[in-house]
């Protein structure tokens, strides 16, 4: 009962929560209101036994791209913006579409049914600790993929530093 | 216990959430942030899946969506940065050379 208790408050919260970021006038609200979401997130992930990415939630999410969407905003004079419409005109057949994707994921939810179950149950993966588990699994099977997110990382790096540079 | 369609209802709401609030709303930066709640909803499915299948697959995927989701947040502020010094609009109704 108690569990069923937790994710029902995780997720009306959550729900509720991602209702208000879209639909909020002024930017800076929003951003602080998907801080909050982010916190409720990282809690699902602890529930789901996923300690280490609940802590990369936080630091990453919280820590750095919202920050970086702050610092963006504040740079912006957004005064005209607070005055003028919020959606665009057509906006019942953007949640229209919305509801029928809804219901078409909802409908293979129903049939969905789950594969083979691996080798790492949860008594292993405690015995080992997440954040050791995961590092295994990170840098031998998946050790290229890894490679291939640090060159990601730096084509972002300098990406974000020609668009944002003033033209001399 | 609770049982593994719950999570992936709860991440398919938040998806569709993220998708009606980035075909509504006509901000810039509102958009961005829809796509960072897409993510989420992503993740949070991809966890789900991984501790009800007992392997570690999903959440190293989840690192990988992290990663890409801070580059992507970086290039579209970024992007954002220099479109608002060409021409000091954030509505998308405004930026129409392109004739789209």
């Amino acid at each position: 009962m108690l569990p069923q208790l937790f994710f029902g408050y995780f997720a009306i919260v959550t729900i509720v929560l991602s209702i208000v970021i879209i639909t909020r006038k002024n930017p800076v609200h929003s951003v602080l209101w998907m801080l909050v979401l982010f916190f409720h997130i990282a809690a699902i992930y602890l529930f789901l036994n996923a300690e280490f990415i609940a802590a990369v939630q936080i630091i990453l999410y919280a820590g750095a791209i919202l920050v970086l969407f702050l610092f963006v905003i504040m740079m912006l004079n957004l005064k005209e913006e607070l005055s003028s419409e919020r959606f665009i005109g057509e906006w019942p057949i953007g949640i229209a579409l919305g509801l029928s994707m809804l219901l078409f994921i909802f409908f293979a939810i129903v049939k969905l049914v789950p594969g083979p179950l691996g080798k790492y149950t949860i008594e292993l993966v405690q015995k080992e600790t997440h954040t050791k588990a995961i590092g295994k699994v990170l840098y031998t099977e998946y050790i290229l993929p890894f490679e291939v997110a640090s060159l990601i990382l730096l084509i972002a790096i300098v990406g974000a530093i020609v668009l944002a540079k003033k033209r001399t | 216990m609770v049982p593994l369609e719950w999570y992936i209802a709860l991440s398919t709401v938040i998806f569709v959430i993220g998708v009606i609030g980035f075909l509504v709303r006509r901000n810039i930066i509102i958009m961005l942030i829809s796509v960072e709640l897409m993510l989420n909803a992503v993740n949070l499915s991809l966890i789900a899946f991984s501790h009800y299948l007992q392997d570690l697959k999903g959440q190293i995927l989840v690192i990988f969506v992290i990663t890409v989701a801070a580059a992507e947040a970086a290039i579209g502020l970024a992007i954002l940065v220099s479109l608002f010094r060409n021409k000091a609009v954030v509505h998308t109704d405004k930026i129409t050379e392109m004739k789209g």
